[in-house]
């Protein structure tokens, strides 16, 4: 929701990022305030997925201009694992498969780590036991997940509601959802859209970053931006995503220089 | 090195052999006698023999050991730590001698199991067409000393039909310095049988000595036989081991060997499936540090149609260390709709580890399905930052996952409490601060 006495969680000017030599992100700006949803579309290479792994610190990117203020701190000086425990948070599009860790293991390690960042208990593995079980009922998961391997198996969905699950433990400041409507079917994507929507607060924010409208019929941002080789060129309201889908993202070609923003 | 030296080496470890012949024995005495001439036909292996081209034995002819003498000062506390309490039935070696005050054999009528002097007279038929039968001496310098130097052994017979459902824990227990001991076991598991059986190979403190050992396995049809294999000696010592078994008709072999300990150990594990529809899955990991050389064999041999195997082997080496694996699969003519698979997978923690991985297919059938595959390589950028991105520390996630790439194979172990203190080990060994 919008609220004009919010404060500023994320504040983006002119960044700019390049991986090996060749730029990305081409100087962008973005403001996030707590209690808001925003979702950044844009066709495959726009630089969108790029711009979430940037803020969550991929060190395959290189940042070559700009600046990012995350909860009042210089947000590119902290190392990733810094960013995660003052409360950033990447769903990943695709969430990687470790072999050989046992899933409550891996969220309990997670979980304790960001804990003890915030000056709170840990977790033994009985309570932790029960507290995840608790979440994992949000997103509607088989228990027996805790106890496969990370990710080993899952299927698309599995997988996405296992990243969800991970920020419903972590309880992030800033979520950034990098295409994970991708890979669900639409039961799916209902399920992890309502456990989205139950984290959603007016203390925490989230990027939705997608390809497509239909993650937006279910969780309802209340700004659309839409990127272009590795800017953002219009900013609207939940509307844009639908004229987008109408349109096509030709049309914002043929009306960005005119319109710019409309917000 | 050259042959004088040699020769003296092997001279030097013979002389200790004491002959007594007695008219019961005259079999074992053959067997002996013969493993003694072909001792004197062969050399100490070179990189110019293709088998040990990346193992280099040579600081071993500097290491003249004698056979240990049976001294065994244990009590049952001093290996209280190396008990596993799922296995009801335990022997104990310790320098290679069989300790019948740390051993526990519960329920003796179900199998026959115990020392292998024991049951010489009254298994004389069983034992002799079996022992020595399967790990071949001719061409194997080292399984010739360990059978010249054959006294002491484990000996299982699992009977026909019959489950035993405790795993067996066979522990080799190193204590004294500048030996060598020469571990000897033999697994006969009959038509229908089902048995888990661990070898372990463990020091109760840094010392330099040598281990050669031989482990023989025959499963008759439909037999199914577990083998765990943990090689924890001492890292100033050498381990030498030679293993093969032989797979009857649907018969069913699998095996988890876990390499952590030894300056330079050597472990060939020889896997035949003699007739149709026979199964082997064949898994071992190898974690090594700083100067460590670890070189594992194998060997898996289809001879027969409709067989299975499946082998995965992994290495984590770390520092100046050095791990081997040269795994061939050689599927007969005769072997028709043979299934196997191999994969080898490495991971390289420092600069300076190194890993020679040699996968050998010898396909001489035209219906079979053979997969193999080999990797090396660091962790993975994509897993560090995923876990990064979770709050761990760089250092956190490079620990977490070299564990993992280990656990995955210890996760294999059905024995619960064996598994915890694999994981502890490899915990330990993968956790820099």
């Amino acid at each position: 929701m919008i609220d004009k006495n919010s404060r500023a969680i994320l504040s983006v000017q002119g960044l700019r990022a390049s991986i090996n030599g060749t730029e990305i992100l081409k100087g962008i700006d973005l403001t996030v305030k707590s209690g808001e949803i925003h979702a950044i579309m844009g066709l495959n290479g726009s630089g969108k997925s790029t711009f979430a792994k940037v803020l969550a610190g991929h060190s395959a990117y290189e940042i070559t201009g700009g600046s990012v203020q995350f909860e009042g701190n210089n947000l590119l000086e902290l190392p990733p694992e810094e960013r995660a425990r003052s409360g950033l948070f990447l769903a990943f599009q695709y969430p990687i498969e470790i072999p050989g860790v046992a899933n409550t293991q891996f969220l309990r390690l997670a979980y304790n780590t960001v804990q003890t960042k915030r000056g709170k208990e840990e977790l033994d593995p009985l309570e932790f036991d029960d507290f995840v079980r608790e979440k994992m009922k949000l997103l509607e998961m088989n228990p027996d997940f805790l106890d496969r391997s990370v990710n080993e198996g899952f299927s698309g969905g599995e997988k996405k509601r296992n990243e969800i699950l991970q920020m419903a433990l972590l309880e992030p400041t800033l979520s950034i959802l990098d295409e994970t409507d991708s890979g669900l079917d639409i039961d799916a994507l209902k399920t992890v859209a309502s456990g989205v929507n139950q984290i959603a607060n007016k203390n925490n924010a989230m990027i939705l970053v997608t390809h497509y409208q239909r993650l937006l019929d279910y969780i309802v941002p209340d700004f659309v931006h839409v990127m272009q080789a590795g800017r953002i060129v219009m900013t609207g309201g939940k509307e844009l995503a639908l004229e987008l889908e109408t349109r096509g993202y030709d049309w914002v070609n043929a009306n960005k220089s005119v319109t710019g923003v409309i917000a | 090195m050259n042959d004088l030296a040699n020769t003296d080496y092997l001279e030097c470890l013979l002389k200790s052999w004491p002959i007594k012949p007695t008219e019961s024995l005259s079999w074992l005495n053959q067997l002996r006698t013969q493993a003694i001439d072909r001792v004197g036909t062969q050399k100490l292996p070179t990189r110019r023999d293709e088998e040990w081209r990346f193992t280099d034995i040579s600081p071993l002819s500097r290491l003249p050991y004698q056979p240990s003498q049976p001294e065994c000062n244990l009590q049952a506390h001093n290996i209280e730590h190396l008990t596993l309490k799922e296995a009801k039935h335990r022997l104990v070696f310790v320098d290679g001698h069989y300790s019948p005050n740390l051993s526990t054999i519960i329920d003796p009528a179900a199998l026959v199991i115990g020392n292998l002097p024991a049951f010489v007279a009254t298994h004389a038929s069983v034992l002799e067409s079996h022992l020595g039968q399967y790990v071949q001496f001719d061409n194997n310098l080292f399984a010739a000393l360990n059978t010249a130097f054959l006294r002491d052994g484990a000996l299982i017979i699992v009977p026909k039909n019959i489950t035993i459902a405790e795993p067996i824990h066979l522990l080799f227990i190193a204590t004294q310095n500048e030996v060598t001991s020469y571990p000897r076991c033999l697994l006969i598991g009959e038509a229908g049988s089902n048995v888990t059986l661990i070898e372990d190979y463990v020091a109760l403190q840094q010392a330099t000595y040598i281990t050669n050992s031989v482990t023989e396995i025959s499963l008759a049809a439909n037999a199914h036989a577990k083998h765990i294999r943990i090689q924890r000696e001492s890292t100033q010592a050498f381990h030498l081991a030679n293993c093969a078994v032989s797979l009857a008709h649907a018969s069913n072999y699998q095996s988890t060997s876990i390499s952590l300990g030894s300056q330079i150990s050597r472990y060939n594990l020889n896997v035949r499936l003699t007739d149709e529809a026979a199964e082997c899955v064949i898994d071992g990991l190898t974690l090594i540090s700083e100067r460590q050389l670890a070189d594992t064999h194998t060997c898996i041999n289809h001879a027969k149609p409709n067989g299975t195997s499946r082998q995965q082997h992994k290495c984590i080496v770390d520092d100046a260390a050095h791990a081997v694996f040269n795994g061939k699969i050689i599927v007969r003519p005769h072997a028709q709709q043979t299934n196997s698979s191999q994969s080898s997978r490495n991971l390289l923690l420092s600069k300076t580890a190194q890993v020679d991985t040699k996968p050998q297919l010898e396909i001489f059938a035209d219906d079979v399905k053979c997969a193999h595959g080999a990797t090396v390589g660091q962790l993975d950028q994509e897993e560090i930052f995923y876990l990064e991105s979770r709050g761990l520390s760089a250092k956190a996630a490079r620990n977490l996952l070299t564990y993992a790439f280990g656990a995955e194979i210890i996760s294999r172990i059905p024995v619960t409490s064996l598994r915890q203190q694999l994981e502890q080990a490899v915990l330990s060994q993968t956790q820099s601060n």
